[in-house]
């Protein structure tokens, strides 16, 4: 029995890596979109456009495509939301437009929403057309900080306003969790840039990457040198897992995993361990499972502390880990971590159950060898990079607490995806954010200086 | 087992499906695989005298398609057989000889004069055919020639063809009816006065079915250009249906023959037509679309139904809908009906309440209590059926008689009294004839 932990790179060809990271959802050809999108019932107060947080005119848009007129459903949805081509890729449509779709309760199969959207998004993107230009220039200038969907979302609407954006990012590449913290396969082609180049297209925003809030500058600076601020900062930190011990070679967060993954080019390249454990139920510990079966590793197992029904994954994406070969252990949580020479050779579970709402360990453990452990327990937002003498934004829950129109408890700075309290985690939501800050932005700014007339 | 066979005005056949005159049956090869498959019989695609008519060698077909290319209408642009008038001759003999049981029905166009038609009509003869249809309803291309729905069109010439064909030939003979016109029941009353044995209908409604905006021509199109062609398929059988209705409840043609035709494509088409009058159907488009082997699914179809009620043949299921068939004026306008919608299939997509708030009565909800609720509002409705037809959920809108209650809409009581238009006192008209206002007696 060996006593070296098994982590390597090379474990599949090349061939097995594209096809294991091909896209995850084949996009829809003309027709099978025309037949996806007839099945549309056109509903009145369409209950999917409810549940779509950027309310994207749903009934209307697949119309359009039925109407063989894709360009224009894509305008219909980058119109409500201008990552519309990401979201039709990384969105959970099972839990919000498809969920909530008539076609559910009445053969238990909606339509394709999703897929339906990327298939607009992709014509439009493949015509190399643009749809929207700088608005007259206000002479007002926001900085934005965080080039991530809710950042960019913010800039794209303010720049068609006409607001002069410098939008700031501490990585060398935009995108935020786009970029780095999104599956591969769900965003193949190097998609995530092709879209942001796309949406800078409009002018009037400038990147400036390397740039880390609390490092490089400071709130106050951004308060002094531009008339709004808007923080779409994400998170920064992965919660820990608990356990009192020595750090080990092996354990790792899954969030960085997942990054590391995104930017290697050459995933025969990436090292994975034979016997993987990740802790978690989210999305993020799915997508480092998944990921981490399809890069070879032999065994995976997922490990969940409570139940299916109180996953943060969807019903989907667990059947997505399953299908995928990935094993999924319910109610247990870790309780130790074994080491041999500072490295990982197994992780010790206690079993648990719910006591009235409250998690109990049964007493009765198992041990799970693992050459490799990905943490995914959550992410956390770390209020140092928003520290300054002058400026004290109101927390909540450890976020930034914002109002309705995403508005922080400091005139003048606005926030919104991940940073923020209340919010889900989920890109859409961020893109949502961002556009509504934009507009309140707007309207502070309108309200506060006649603006030059054009 | 029901009794499929069939005696259609003289022919007879061991089931009502036949195949109508047209592509599927210009040639043996194709005539004798539709026997194999089951078919009844076939009207021989149209013969012409020769020289044969030469057909485009652009597309002659156009579709209007539903989702995923289901084909709901089906035109053509086709002319009568291309082929040689003794070719075809030789052939019907052939075949009718090899398939005795099966009815062969030739359908003829000849010019207008009565030399041509006694001429083919002898030829035809020969062949131990069962019969002729005249094809007085192709619109396109032929009519341009005075021949076909240019025919059809015209009462006159319908009834004299028809009356040389009787004089000329001993075969019965059915008279094909073009959509083409404006009262179906003149036609075929001038082919029963001619002493037609039976009508056929319809032929195919001219139509252009979609322009090519690139082209700037209607399409398809051949060499940059295009015409109107002949429309069929499940899209004109509601026009059909209705103009067989017409002749059948007609009194000048009462008892007249009739074979359906017009996008039947399954055993219930087929049954909707019988019941309206028909005594044979004939099929094309869905054979065109599906090949031969739907006929097993039609047989099957038909004989099942008529064991579950209890028809024995298939005389006994013409014409049953027919005296339920009337005028508007005799329709009850004392009863009412009020749409219900089942809580419990509603999927709640507001097809309905948008609809009737949009272009009708008002009449169904959007909200209850705070939340998306769809339920109809008895005051307003009209019970116009709208939302029964929108809702993509099967029964779940159904529209309920009143008995013996008020109708919240009106304040009156409907007691299952009968009160048609010739009776209602807003009819200045009504008691006038008081005489022609009783329904007629069927």
């Amino acid at each position: 029995m060996t006593t070296q932990p098994d982590i390597r790179a090379g474990r599949i060809d090349g061939g097995s890596v594209s096809e294991n990271f091909a896209d995850f959802h084949p996009p829809l050809d003309a027709h099978e979109a025309r037949v996806a999108s007839e099945r549309c019932l056109f509903c009145f107060d369409a209950p999917c456009v409810t549940a779509c947080p950027t309310e994207i005119d749903i009934p209307l848009f697949i119309r359009q495509i039925a109407a063989e007129n894709p360009q224009g459903a894509a305008k219909t949805i980058l119109d409500a939301n201008i990552f519309g081509g990401m979201c039709a890729r990384v969105c959970p449509t099972e839990t919000l437009c498809e969920e909530a779709c008539v076609r559910m309760e009445s053969e238990g199969k909606p339509v394709e929403i999703g897929r339906l959207q990327r298939h607009a998004t992709d014509a439009l993107f493949a015509s190399g057309r643009q749809l929207y230009r700088q608005g007259p220039a206000t002479g007002s200038r926001v900085a934005i900080v965080g080039a991530g969907p809710a950042g960019l979302s913010c800039a794209h609407k303010l720049a068609t306003l006409g607001h002069a954006v410098v939008v700031f990012d501490a990585r060398e590449k935009p995108g935020g969790l786009n970029e780095h913290g999104i599956a591969s396969y769900k965003a193949v082609d190097d998609f995530a840039q092709k879209e942001i180049a796309w949406i800078l297209e409009v002018g009037g925003i400038e990147l400036r990457n390397g740039q880390r809030l609390g490092r490089d500058f400071s709130l106050s600076d951004l308060q002094r040198d531009f008339d709004a601020v808007f923080l779409g900062l994400g998170l920064q930190a992965v919660n820990e897992l608990g356990i009192d011990a020595p750090p080990l070679a092996g354990v790792e967060d899954a969030v960085a995993f997942i990054e590391a993954l995104r930017q290697t080019p050459d995933l025969t390249t990436l090292p994975i361990g034979r016997r993987v454990v990740v802790i978690g139920g989210g999305m993020t510990a799915v997508d480092a499972a998944v990921q981490a079966k399809k890069l070879g590793a032999d065994e995976v197992t997922m490990v969940y502390r409570r139940g299916p029904e109180q996953m943060a994954a969807s019903r989907y994406e667990q059947e997505v880990a399953l299908t995928n070969g990935v094993v999924v252990r319910h109610w247990a949580r870790p309780i130790s971590l074994v080491g041999e020479g500072g490295a990982l050779r197994s992780v010790v579970f206690s079993r648990t159950r719910d006591d009235g709402g409250r998690l109990l360990d049964t007493g009765e453990t198992f041990e799970l060898p693992a050459d490799q452990l990905f943490r995914a327990v959550g992410q956390l937002f770390l209020p140092g990079d928003i520290a300054d003498a002058q400026v004290a934004l109101e927390m909540e829950r450890g976020r930034i607490k914002v109002d309705g129109e995403r508005r922080t408890s400091v005139p003048g700075i606005w926030a919104g995806g991940d940073c923020v309290a209340g919010g889900s985690d989920l890109t859409v939501v961020a893109v949502e954010d961002g556009k509504r800050a934009a507009l309140s932005i707007d309207r502070a700014l309108r309200a506060q200086a006649p603006l030059a007339a054009e | 087992m029901a009794d499929l066979r069939v005696n259609f005005a003289g022919i007879k056949a061991p089931n009502p499906f036949w195949l109508a005159s047209a592509p599927p049956t210009d040639k043996a090869y194709n005539v004798e695989r539709a026997f194999r498959a089951g078919w009844g019989g076939v009207v021989w695609k149209t013969l012409g005298e020769d020289p044969p008519i030469v057909n485009v060698s652009g597309p002659r077909y156009g579709a209007l398609h539903g989702p995923d290319r289901r084909v709901l209408a089906f035109n053509n642009i086709e002319l009568i057989t291309d082929r040689p008038l003794a070719v075809n001759l030789r052939e019907i003999k052939e075949v009718k000889r090899r398939w005795p049981d099966r009815a062969m029905v030739v359908s003829l166009m000849v010019p207008c004069t009565e030399d041509s038609w006694k001429a083919i009509l002898a030829r035809v003869e020969e062949t131990e055919a069962d019969g002729v249809e005249l094809n007085f309803g192709c619109p396109h291309g032929m009519s341009e020639r005075g021949m076909g729905s240019a025919v059809g069109q015209v009462p006159e010439y319908v009834e004299m063809v028809t009356r040389w064909c009787k004089q000329h030939s001993r075969m019965p003979v059915i008279v094909k009816l073009t959509p083409n016109i404006s009262d179906i029941r003149k036609p075929a009353e001038a082919a029963h006065r001619g002493g037609a044995d039976a009508v056929s209908l319809i032929n195919t409604v001219n139509s252009i079915m979609g322009v090519d905006l690139d082209a700037m021509a209607p399409s398809p199109h051949t060499d940059g250009k295009a015409t109107h062609g002949g429309m069929c398929g499940p899209a004109v059988r509601p026009m059909a249906l209705n103009m067989v209705a017409e002749i059948a409840r007609n009194p000048v043609t009462r008892g007249l023959p009739i074979s359906g035709i017009g996008g039947i494509e399954k055993w219930r088409d087929a049954a909707e037509f019988m019941a309206l009058g028909a005594g044979t159907v004939q099929v094309c488009t869905a054979a065109m679309l599906y090949g031969f082997k739907i006929v097993e699914e039609m047989t099957a179809g038909l004989s099942d139904f008529m064991d579950r009620k209890g028809y024995k043949r298939v005389d006994d299921l013409v014409g049953l809908a027919i005296p339920n068939t009337t005028d508007w004026q005799y329709l009850n306008l004392d009863y009412a009906v009020k749409a219900r919608i089942d809580q419990d299939l509603c999927i709640s997509c507001g097809r309905c309440h948008i609809a009737c708030e949009d272009t009708s009565h008002q009449a169904i909800t959007a909200m209850k209590d705070g939340k998306r609720h769809f339920e109809v509002i008895d005051e307003e409705c009209v019970g116009c059926n709208l939302c029964a037809t929108v809702c993509p959920i099967e029964n779940c809108i159904e529209m309920v008689p009143l008995v013996n209650e008020v109708d919240k809409r009106t304040g009156r009581m409907v007691d299952g009294s009968y009160r048609n238009w010739t009776q209602h006192p807003n009819n200045p008209m009504a008691g006038k004839a008081a005489d022609e206002a009783l329904e007629p007696a069927e």
